[in-house]
């Protein structure tokens, strides 16, 4: 795999939005054509090469390209902007944005990532070592279509709104979480391995939760249906299975309504 | 205003019976005109098609409900907006357009007129601040009478000199074109959270049926002899076995003749038909009733209609049948909004997307084209997407290619999941006619114009109307065999001019020309009743002044008013 | 002989009451007295003819003194700063009409700039659940001649909307709810006593940050299911009765506020009671409204929704089209994160209101305030230019709590020379082109003056 690698030369002094910074803009073009990309700060449109370093080589194919940025991105935003395939390598932080509505390939974070990771993403895999912000995995504001396919793995803690109209997909944090996990969404998996405030499963539909920490507030829309064992992302343990949230429109499948699921580790 | 000389084109004029005659079109100070100078600016139209401009005669496109309709949905700006031209304002919005992007898709598809399909009057002043945002086009809106306790009240009682003065007080307050019908008694019913299904049903506490609303407006509207015939939703819409209740309420038109100084003939204008002529008893066997329907339309001489064709797009669906969207919202659980308007209306708001691979649209689809191809006489029948219900109106090229060439629907009918199905519940597939441009000409210029009472400005080229004139890169002798070749050009004119000033380019805004808009003022004969009334609802029911509910004349600065005076 | 001028809207909250009278002086420009005006509203009509009211820009100068200098001069400051900025966020709104709304749009999508208003701190979370749920609503009328059940959720309009209680909410006669209050059955959902709460049949003191539990109990039992003995700091009796009164009433009407918007969970709060709403309907009908705080605070909700289809967080910096996203483009969080390089604000007080770290932030560029009067933010900005009084000076719609418009009157004349805001746009946006070379876009002709508005009265 042919790879590019971005070293950052100057901090913007707002914010840069680097929506060109993915395989599919970077594949077949040479090292100035990719220089010569757009972005933007605020109003004022740059280029890649006014704030990155250019060296390596490109595939010929989005498939076979591969980016690695060489030093901290907190003040870049969009980075693998709806990117269909290769992968991008981010040695250090990013900014809002990494992966959203990405289609294919694979994102990997060395450090923190700040909202909207991951937003309305149909598919690929995206992994941040560090922590990220809130709506990780939601869909764009006013969609019903959230996240539709893919996997997000957070290695830290996440803020609230994780999986907001989610769809398909899955979407783990390893550590802690804040509030409203998989509001609204009628499919795909969150995987929480720490411990969550509150308002999991609200107005959701159908899809599957898992909390392998504790949940210090239940919402009243879950009923406790039972006890099951199950192997979960590598740890084996017995969950609390709840069903709801019976305060939601459920749909019927063979006369009988489907709900979500909510499994916390039985402690 | 500089003279403009249109030269060669081949003129297609419905009105004055030219079809693709080639012949030069002078302009002079908005008007056409017989000759013009040697100094004036040439346009050469050799080898394309010339028409008037376009006038839609009913799409949803400034008020509460249409912004209601933006507001709630940023996801149908999202990657949908296009490009901003230089120096013109932003455009933002795929199936419920920014204004600014409303008037601009206008324009370059080749439209000179819209009428707003349906006004609040306590929202009037909120449709005339959409309307002097939207450049280009001239426009007018229809207040909503069919559930208003006024017309309740006079109607009940047989008081059509009380409804008339009350209507005339209303369209000069709220600087309305005509009467527009809802969900007659079903909205007002919704009110309650019930709905009126059958022409029979009573509204709650106003002792009054749709049937007899339906009725009395129409014989108001005749009264009046204002300049658009009564312009109906019926009951019912969207249901399965609805085509019953629409010919029913089709046939209250009989034996109302059209009284007026417009040259309108017609007292009934039914909208959307589509959506109104559907059989089956559930969506299982659900099924097209077009022709039913259009049989008694072809021959019933004093009613026009438009389609309403579904495009097969995300769009948004939009109506004062309040009922009736939040029977869609429990169907598709989509984001639902609702505004009741106290003593006079309601509406509700939900996105919706007609699937290819679902069989309900599929059918949709084809009962709208349906419709337009058993038209006896396309000067009563207009191409309208109900925008932004059945599909946007950026989609009216598409459909003129649907109606035009037999074989841009069956490759839409083939790419259908259930083509099969689709064809056992519709006729569309052995449906051979193709509509000429002389047709799609009555249907979208020289009809709507006519039924609108305004054949003396739009729909025609005859010396004296409005220079309105759209020119298409289409050549009459030698049509295109690919059909998207007629989408194309009827999406992007080559030339437009409305009132006399270019305003289109090859497809391009290059003016923001002098939009207007356009009201009518009936003079009736003082009723101190109604004055009385007014008054009195005003401090009761209402919850603003009567002062306060009157527009204002600078938010319609540059007005075209038809006023007259109505004979008792 | 003084006048009274009747059906005067009044420039207060969000109720945009439309009922006062006000008695003018004989030459037309001192406002004697006023009727039907609530406390509030009364003191913002005689508080316009302050004799301290500013009549000229004010200019910072480098000893940190203000000096009055020419509008000319405030104008073509703006214009440059404006156009300077790589990414400008112009913010505010709570107090001016939507022709002012219209004439800063214009001006935004000039400079490139993010256009936000005080809903970004306030109602914004309740424009997020609508984006997401929708809006089944109605227009205060149809509170006032139908509703026998009202629910205020999170809002004290005893405090914050003086005259709603009266005019359509609890104590009026309407259509169908002839005996008013007595017809009437009052549920306040507050986790303090607050005067509204005193009105109510039912006060559910639910605890503080936990009215989404509570919700979805509602939500719950209405779908005939059962809930634990307590949520939310409720007995579950209490649940189940309150549940009961909206299912068996006619009409419910449900009123929010910043209780909801303003607790953990924001939009999410909004969007469930939307859900709740949406559930009522399948047994009676059922209406929510947010109690909007100003009296024209939905107008730029309004005018930017039909001029950019969005009402709120309007990035416009990419010039071709505009870009929505509250958490990123919302003024608290651009400000915070360091993300703008010049703040105008225009009929509100950011300095009062944003949280000190992003005041300090905007500081560290141009920061300029549009006001007719003095405020914090007026005096830490480097410019502060007054307009005329919207209501009082200056007429104009505006769009009330339930997005009805309302034409509001000016009653007498404003200080000689000094614009609406409308008027001193415009002539930034002019400014704008002359230094950019480019042709103003106008579409219509700029001579429709609002003089006929004025002779009407």
């Amino acid at each position: 795999m042919a790879q590019i690698t971005l070293k950052p030369t100057k901090v913007p002094e707002l914010y840069l939005e680097c929506y060109n910074i993915t395989p599919d803009a970077f594949a077949g073009k040479s090292l100035m054509e990719i220089a010569d990309l757009d972005a933007h700060e605020g109003k004022i449109k740059v280029k890649l090469g006014d704030y990155f370093d250019i060296a390596g080589q490109s595939g010929n194919t989005v498939e076979e390209t591969a980016i690695k940025i060489e030093g901290d991105c907190s003040k870049v935003k969009y980075i693998g902007n709806k990117m269909t395939a290769g992968s991008i390598t981010i040695n250090g932080n990013a900014d809002m944005y990494v992966g959203g509505w990405m289609k294919g390939g694979k994102i990997h974070v060395m450090g923190n990532v700040d909202s909207f990771c991951g937003i309305a993403m149909e598919g690929g895999e995206i992994l941040v070592e560090g922590n990220a912000q809130n709506h990780v995995g939601c869909a764009y504001r006013g969609d019903w279509r959230g996240m539709r396919g893919g996997t997000i793995r957070i290695k830290g803690s996440a803020g609230n709104d994780i999986g907001t109209f989610m769809l398909g997909g899955t979407i783990i944090i390893e550590k802690d979480a804040f509030i409203h996990v998989s509001t609204h969404a009628e499919g795909g998996t969150v995987i929480i391995k720490g411990n969550v405030q509150g308002r999991v499963g609200g107005q959701m539909v159908k899809g599957d939760i898992y909390v392998l920490g504790s949940v210090q507030y239940m919402l009243p829309g879950f009923k406790k249906v039972g006890s099951v064992e199950q192997k979960i992302d590598g740890t084996e343990a017995t969950f609390t299975h709840y069903v709801g949230d019976l305060g939601e429109r459920h749909p019927k499948s063979k006369g009988k309504e489907v709900y979500a699921n909510l499994y916390v580790l039985e402690s | 205003m500089a003279e403009i000389l249109i030269r060669n084109g081949f003129v297609i004029d419905p009105t004055r019976n030219i079809n693709g005659d080639v012949a030069d079109i002078a302009i002079k100070d908005g008007k056409i005109v017989e000759s013009v100078g040697a100094s004036a600016k040439v346009i050469d139209a050799t080898g394309k098609t010339v028409m008037a401009g376009g006038v839609d005669v009913h799409a949803h496109v400034a008020g509460p409900k249409v912004n209601v309709g933006r507001l709630m949905r940023p996801e149908d700006k999202l990657h949908k907006s296009p490009h901003a031209q230089k120096n013109y304002r932003m455009e933002s919005g795929f199936s419920i357009p920014s204004t600014f992007k409303t008037g601009y898709d206008y324009a370059r598809m080749g439209y000179a007129f819209v009428m707003e399909a349906a006004m609040p009057p306590l929202h009037a002043p909120h449709v005339h601040e959409e309307i002097h945002d939207t450049p280009i086009i001239d426009q007018a809106a229809l207040p909503v009478f069919a559930n208003n306790w006024f017309v309740f009240e006079y109607l009940r009682n047989g008081e059509i000199e009380n409804a008339a003065a009350y209507i005339a007080w209303l369209l000069k307050a709220t600087k309305g074109y005509g009467i527009k019908v809802v969900n007659p008694g079903g909205t007002a019913a919704w009110a309650w959270g019930l709905n009126c299904l059958t022409l029979n049903d009573p509204v709650p506490y106003f002792d009054i049926t749709p049937a007899e609303i339906i009725t009395g407006l129409m014989k108001t509207n005749e009264y009046l002899g204002l300049p658009h015939s009564m312009h109906i939703h019926q009951n019912d819409l969207g249901n399965p076995g609805n085509y019953e209740i629409t010919l029913e309420s089709l046939r209250l038109a009989e034996g109302v003749a059209a009284k007026n100084n417009f040259g309108r003939d017609t007292v009934m204008h039914s909208t959307h038909i589509q959506f109104h002529s559907y059989g089956g008893d559930s969506w299982g066997t659900f099924e097209s009733r077009a022709r039913e329907v259009m049989d008694y339309v072809n021959k019933q001489k004093n009613i026009s209609i438009d389609l309403g064709c579904v495009t097969l797009d995300e769009t948004t669906t939009m109506t004062a049948d309040g009922p009736f969207e939040h029977h869609i919202t429990n169907l598709n659980h989509l984001k639902w909004a609702n505004t009741d308007v106290e003593v006079e209306t309601a509406a509700g708001v939900v996105p919706y997307v007609y699937d290819k691979n679902i069989k309900v649209s599929g059918i949709q689809w084809a009962i709208g084209l349906e419709m337009g191809l058993y038209a006896a006489d396309p000067m009563r029948t207009f191409i309208t997407t109900d925008h932004p219900n059945a599909g946007p109106f950026t989609r009216y090229p598409r459909i003129i290619k649907w109606l035009m060439s037999k074989q841009a629907r069956e490759e839409t009918l083939a790419s259908f999941k259930h083509t099969d199905k689709v064809i056992d519940a519709t006729n569309i597939h052995s449906m051979d006619r193709e509509l000429s441009l002389f047709e799609i000409a009555q249907m979208t210029r020289a009809g709507p114009a006519k039924a609108l009472g305004l054949s003396g400005m739009f729909g025609g080229l005859s010396v004296g109307m409005d220079a309105s004139v759209g020119i298409f890169d289409l050549n009459v002798n030698d049509m295109p065999s690919d059909p998207e070749a007629i989408e194309k050009a009827f999406a992007r004119a080559c030339w437009f001019i409305k009132s006399g000033e270019i305003i289109v380019k090859d497809g391009d805004i290059v003016s923001h020309g002098n939009k207007r808009t356009i009201w009518v003022k009936p003079n009736v004969a003082e009723n101190p009743q109604v004055i009385r009334d007014i008054e009195d609802k005003f401090l009761k029911d209402y919850s603003v002044g009567s002062d306060t509910y009157q527009v204002r004349d600078y938010l319609a600065p540059n007005p075209y008013v038809i006023e007259f005076d109505v004979e008792a | 002989m003084p006048k009274w001028i009747t059906q005067v809207g009044c420039p207060y909250c969000g109720a945009s009451c439309d009922d006062l009278e006000v008695l003018v002086s004989d030459d037309g420009k001192r406002v004697l007295e006023t009727r039907n005006a609530c406390a509030i509203g009364n003191e913002i009509f005689h508080h316009a003819q302050s004799p301290s009211r500013p009549k000229l820009p004010r200019m910072r100068q480098p000893d940190g003194s203000m000096k009055e200098v020419s509008y000319d001069e405030a104008i073509d400051y703006t214009a440059k700063t404006l156009l300077a900025a790589k990414k400008p966020l112009i913010y505010g709104f709570g107090s001016t009409n939507c022709e002012g709304m219209s004439a800063v749009a214009r001006v935004a999508e000039k400079g490139g700039a993010v256009l936000d208003n005080c809903a970004s701190i306030c109602h914004g979370p309740s424009f997020l659940a609508i984006f997401d749920n929708g809006y089944p609503s109605c227009t205060l009328g149809e509170a006032k001649n139908r509703a026998d059940v009202v629910v205020f959720w999170g809002c004290n309009p005893m405090h914050a909307h003086p005259r709603h209680t009266s005019r359509y909410s609890i104590f009026p006669r309407g259509t169908f709810t002839a005996k008013g209050q007595m017809t009437r059955t009052i549920i306040c959902v507050d986790p303090r006593e607050t005067d509204t709460a005193k009105l109510a049949d039912h006060h559910l003191m639910v605890k503080q940050g936990h009215d989404y539990d509570l919700f979805d109990a509602f939500r719950t039992v209405l779908r005939g299911h059962d809930i634990p003995d307590e949520v939310a700091g409720i007995p579950k009796k209490t649940i189940l009765d309150a549940a009961k009164v909206m299912k068996n009433a006619r009409f419910v009407m449900i009123f929010f506020g910043m209780g909801c918007t303003h607790t953990d969970g924001r939009n999410h709060n909004v969007d469930i009671a939307i859900s709740l709403t949406r559930d009522l309907n399948a047994h009676t009908k059922a209406s929510i409204m947010a109690m909007r705080g100003h009296y024209n605070i939905a107008g730029p909700g309004q005018v930017w929704s039909w001029q950019f289809g969005f009402p709120y967080c309007i990035d416009l910096s990419k010039g071709t089209h505009a870009h929505m996203n509250p958490g990123e483009t919302s003024s608290i969080d651009l400000a915070m994160r360091g993300e703008i390089d010049c703040f105008v604000n225009v009929g509100t007080d950011a300095g009062a209101h944003f949280p000190i770290r992003a005041v300090e932030q905007l500081k560290k560029h141009p920061f300029i305030t549009v006001d007719p009067n003095i405020c914090m933010a007026s005096e830490i900005s480097d410019l502060h230019i007054p307009v005329r009084v919207v209501g009082v000076e200056e007429p104009g719609v505006v769009y009330r709590m339930d997005n009805v418009p309302i034409q509001f009157k000016k009653v007498v004349d404003g200080p000689e020379g000094v614009p609406s805001d409308e008027e001193l746009f415009d002539r930034v946006y002019e400014r704008m082109c002359e230094l950019t070379e480019t042709e103003p876009i106008w579409l219509l002709a700029k001579d429709h003056a609002k003089a006929a508005t004025n002779a009407e009265q």
